[in-house]
């Protein structure tokens, strides 16, 4: 630690005595405003002030970033952009479509990102060929959590495939326990959804019908199946999941009333602030299917800004987002795992651990997925045309048949 | 349903027996007032002791029960030590920005509508009632619509981001409603009031300081209380046209309340809004108060 | 000089509102006629093309459902608060001891932000949680209140909730206007040997139409705006069955980032508005006239 501030009280000396006078500034507009989320922004923060900068928050929390997307285009508009924003996704390249994204590459061929970070990765960092964005976490999307004690007294393994998780569902239903703890909103549904189209129709087919849009493949058997998989989950999941928040289905897991739950790893934060042990108390495990990564990567945008002080705040900024020693705090407070791959993950707990094995694995074997339900793999019009169908699906007796109709209209009425 | 309410006073009663019968009349005007006051409060109960349990209490109990353990750690951090982005303080340091940006718009939009209402209701001339009406339409236009357009305005006087630009912005489109409350009431009081103020040689300012002003309270207050909810609460506007430093007390409410996938403190969220919730609270009980002076005053109801 | 000054002195006192209703009113209007007309997708583009949007508008099931569900959450949601609110005022007036306290019991509502109090009534009408929980624990066990979860009915649960927070401040609206009445006039009534009843009805509601006006006009706004209560009670669901108009347009605008699709849903909105005040105030405000 005192190598790490000595370190870094170096650097910033060298930086003042080299780029003149201009005080580093950055305005920064996030939605992590929750205890763990805060702290671990607040780490950012402090290195930032270390390397002589001010740091001018700007959280807007809700709706999982959508307050702060009209904050950040009436900031644009009235031309006083943030400098630096929590974006992710194709919506980067679609803000560089708007000209007003500031390149960053110089920063990011001087810390050799293209060297640390996996490919797949890396590419929804960059626009046109440059670097526009730094990456700042990895989510996974598909894990399913489980309650140990209730697995272990009804004699169930974790599921491998889907038939074996409908097998296990019947088992506990049989036993007077929900098989499924989920809440019924729409982003959570499209979670659950995009992680048995992965599970069912395996990663090719899940790039083609969820991020190449494949007519096909939207109306393919395969993804009947998919519905018909969602329909048979409808019947595991109990009768108040309406509106229900992702963070009270944890809480059923926790307490027993459930067994299990399909979310990304933030749900890892719920066990853990209530004092559980993953291994002892919870199981985490890869959704049902042969292999695939769904990942969520939080990252931000540096927008175009006057001024050296701020630009120069830029540069400190993404150089310290990708550093190890930010990867490291960050992710530890977050629950998700560093997005840099030579990050030592000693601290961090077996869920974490097992995420990263898989991402290498994944990344190798070509079965590294973007989130479609959380913003990464398409834009927003057409993640929201398929979010519609899926949850009007879910929550009515729509046939799959009918379903896979809706969804192929309403992937092609969205473009 | 009107003649349960048969008890104006103004008769004598006539026996003992249309006595007792008005007793338990009023009775059951009571009963059921105060059964109408359960169903308002009933959300308010479980905020309350929502905030008043522990978050252990919360996670493994039922949401809607009493608390087993009385708590206030909740209220002390929503006040002051609830993160809202990475500085941990709590509500507190946005309240002033809420009341720095809420008195003089609701000020502004309330003097301005007082004015409005009393030209339409007395001053009329040729296209008054049609401009009217187009001030009320305006009332529909959602709110949405006008974030982005307002947002390039407010860029080019130099408002964008700034308390100012938000008392702007709520006094604009705070005055369809101000000046349809104050022309509406006014609208009921006679015309002769004003011609002969005239012919006593009144101008038009003097009428309205001296006439209409005093016959207004019971409109102010019903103005006042909309106008201070909208601009308090509002939070559309309140993250759009604030920078850092400018948030209003809503902004600092939703970012401790919404955040997707953070840990979430119930009971901290309950007491948040509530303490969010307490100035115009405040406002009603004072505001309030002028309801009755308005009854006894004499001058508009006997 | 001055007589031409004080002749105009209205004129002069209002121009500045009238300016501000122009441009921040119409001249957004029109703005946003204009981006509904072309393919906007993260922020406004100004090249028109057609009416691309409208079609994409109408050939949304989504969009359907939302329109319909305005309809029915804005007529019962404005007739409920105007009948309880007037019910409130009325019964309030009686000369009631404990009045001020009761008026702010029924005010309360509006003073706390809907996206917390959202939650509160999420737990309350949750049939595993809140009311239905609470009922079966006293005995009942085939009592069912299940609106919130129930596609068919979780529109009326909105409505609901959306009645507990406005009816409080239309009952206030009317309890000023029922005190704005001439007490003479109810007096010589009175004298005359009209039943009280009879005062209400031929007298005293009459002489408020303009409040009902008002009244009217602030839950038809509250009703085609109502956007947070939306989002913190369902988000719109189960699925998409209690979406409204208002948060299609801002799911769209903000979300989605498809800006000409939200502006084509606000011109529609506008004109469905348009459609049913335009008549009411134009025979209001004639009636008044004359």
């Amino acid at each position: 630690m005192t190598k790490m501030t000595a370190f870094a009280a170096l650097s910033a000396f060298a930086l003042t005595a080299g780029s003149a006078f201009a005080e580093p500034k950055a305005e920064v507009l996030h939605w992590w405003t929750s205890g763990g989320e805060a702290k671990a922004v607040a780490v950012l923060q402090q290195e930032f002030a270390q390397r002589g900068g001010t740091w001018t928050d700007m959280p807007v929390a809700g709706g999982g970033g959508d307050a702060a997307m009209s904050a950040l285009r009436a900031r644009v508009l009235s031309g006083n952009a943030p400098t630096a924003v929590q974006l992710k996704g194709p919506a980067i390249q679609e803000w560089y479509e708007e000209g007003v994204l500031a390149d960053i590459s110089d920063v990011a061929e001087e810390q050799h990102w293209a060297d640390v970070l996996p490919a797949r990765i890396a590419d929804h960092m960059k626009c046109d060929g440059h670097w526009c964005a730094a990456p700042v976490n990895v989510h996974r999307v598909n894990w399913v959590w489980a309650n140990k004690a209730i697995l272990d007294a009804n004699g169930i393994e974790m599921p491998k495939t889907w038939d074996e998780f409908n097998a296990a569902a019947e088992k506990l239903k049989a036993a007077g326990i929900t098989p499924l703890a989920h809440g019924g909103q729409a982003w959570q549904d499209a979670t659950v959804f995009e992680t048995v189209v992965l599970g069912l129709g395996g990663p090719e087919f899940y790039h083609k019908a969820l991020v190449e849009l494949d007519q096909d493949a939207l109306k393919s058997d395969t993804m009947k199946a998919v519905f018909d998989e969602m329909r048979t989950l409808r019947g595991y999941v109990d009768d108040n999941f309406s509106g229900r928040d992702w963070n009270l289905a944890t809480a059923m897991v926790m307490n027993g009333e459930a067994a299990f739950q399909i979310m990304g790893d933030w749900a890892k934060g719920e066990f853990l602030a209530a004092g559980k042990t993953p291994g002892t108390d919870f199981v985490c495990a890869p959704t049902p299917g042969d292999a695939g990564f769904l990942y969520n990567v939080d990252s931000f945008a540096m927008f175009k800004v006057d001024g050296a002080g701020k630009q120069e705040g830029q540069k400190i900024l993404a150089e310290l987002i990708v550093g190890p020693s930010f990867q490291e705090t960050f992710n530890l407070n977050k629950g998700s795992i560093p997005v840099r791959t030579d990050v030592s993950l000693d601290k961090f707990d077996d869920c974490a651990k097992m995420s990263a094995a898989d991402m290498k694995a994944d990344g190798e074997n070509g079965s590294l997925m973007p989130s479609y339900a959380h913003g990464m793999a398409l834009r927003g019009a057409q993640a929201g045309a398929i979010t519609d169908v899926v949850t009007a699906h879910f929550n009515s007796d729509m046939s799959s048949e009918e379903a896979v109709q809706q969804l192929a209209t309403a992937v092609a009425n969205s473009m | 349903m009107t003649d349960a309410t048969l008890t104006q006073t103004g008769r004598e009663p006539r026996s003992a027996g249309a006595l007792i019968g008005r007793r338990l009349l009023r009775w059951g005007l009571y009963a059921l007032l105060c059964l109408f006051a359960l169903y308002y409060l009933l959300p308010l109960f479980v905020m309350l002791t929502t905030s008043l349990k522990s978050l252990e209490e919360i996670r493994t109990g039922s949401l809607v029960a009493l608390p087993r353990e009385v708590t206030f750690d909740a209220w002390g951090k929503a006040w002051s030590g609830a993160c809202t982005g990475i500085q941990c303080e709590g509500l507190r340091p946005f309240f002033w920005n809420s009341v720095m940006m809420a008195v003089p718009g609701v000020l502004l939009s309330t003097l301005i509508g007082a004015l409005n209402g009393y030209i339409f209701a007395q001053w009329r001339f040729r296209g008054a009632n049609l401009f009217f009406a187009f001030l009320l339409f305006g009332c529909f236009i959602p709110f949405q619509v006008v974030l982005l357009p307002m947002a390039r305005m407010l860029g080019i006087f130099g408002l964008a981001g700034t308390i100012p630009g938000l008392i702007f912005v709520h006094t604009i489109y705070g005055l369809g409603f101000t000046t349809l409350f104050f022309r509406n009431y006014y609208v009921t009081i006679p015309h002769e009031l004003v011609r002969a103020a005239k012919i006593d040689g009144a101008g038009f300012f003097r009428i309205f300081w001296s006439i209409f002003l005093p016959l207004s309270l019971p409109i102010a207050v019903v103005t006042i209380i909309w106008q201070f909810t909208q601009i308090w609460n509002d939070f559309l506007f309140g993250v759009s046209f604030s920078s850092a430093g400018s948030q209003p007390i809503t902004v600092a409410l939703n970012n401790i309340v919404n955040s997707t996938t953070g840990v979430k403190e119930y009971n901290v969220d309950m007491a948040a809004a509530i303490i969010a919730g307490l100035p115009t609270l405040f406002v009603y009980i004072v505001a309030g108060k002028y309801f009755i002076r308005g009854l006894t005053a004499g001058s508009v109801k006997g | 000089m001055t007589d031409w000054l004080s002749r105009h002195v209205p004129k002069i006192v209002l121009a500045p509102t009238f300016v501000a209703v122009l441009l921040f009113v119409y001249g957004f209007i029109a703005w946003t006629a204009w981006v509904s007309l072309t393919r906007s997708k993260l922020m406004p583009r100004y090249e028109i093309d057609g009416l691309i949007q409208y079609e994409r508008l109408f050939a949304s099931p989504r969009w359907d459902t939302a329109l319909t569900n305005l309809f029915i959450f804005g007529a019962l949601f404005i007739g409920i608060s105007m009948i309880l609110g007037l019910m409130l005022a009325i019964f309030l007036d009686q000369k009631i001891r404990i009045e001020g306290a009761l008026r702010t019991i029924y005010l309360y509502p509006m003073a706390l932000s809907m996206i917390v109090t959202g939650t509160a009534w999420k737990w309350i009408l949750n049939p595993g949680l809140g009311i239905q929980a609470m009922v079966q624990g006293w005995g009942f066990e085939n009592f069912t209140f299940d609106w919130l979860i129930n596609p068919e009915m979780a529109l009326y649960a909105i409505v609901m909730a959306a009645v507990w927070q406005a009816s409080g401040f239309v009952m206030a609206l009317f309890l000023a206007g029922l005190r704005s009445v001439d007490g003479e006039i109810i007096k010589a009534a009175q004298v005359d040997g009209i039943p009280t009843w009879r005062v209400y009805t031929a007298i005293i509601i009459p002489s408020m139409a303009p409040i009902f006006l008002s009244a009217f006009i602030v839950l038809a706004h509250l009703a085609i705006k109502s956007f947070d209560l939306v989002i913190a009670l369902t988000g719109g669901g189960p699925g998409y069955a209690t979406d409204l108009p208002a948060t299609y347009m801002y799911a769209m605008a903000f979300s989605r980032g498809d800006l000409g699709q939200a502006a084509s849903s606000a011109m529609i909105m506008m004109l469905v508005v348009f459609t049913i005040v335009v008549p009411y105030l134009y025979s209001e405000l004639r009636a008044k006239n004359d």
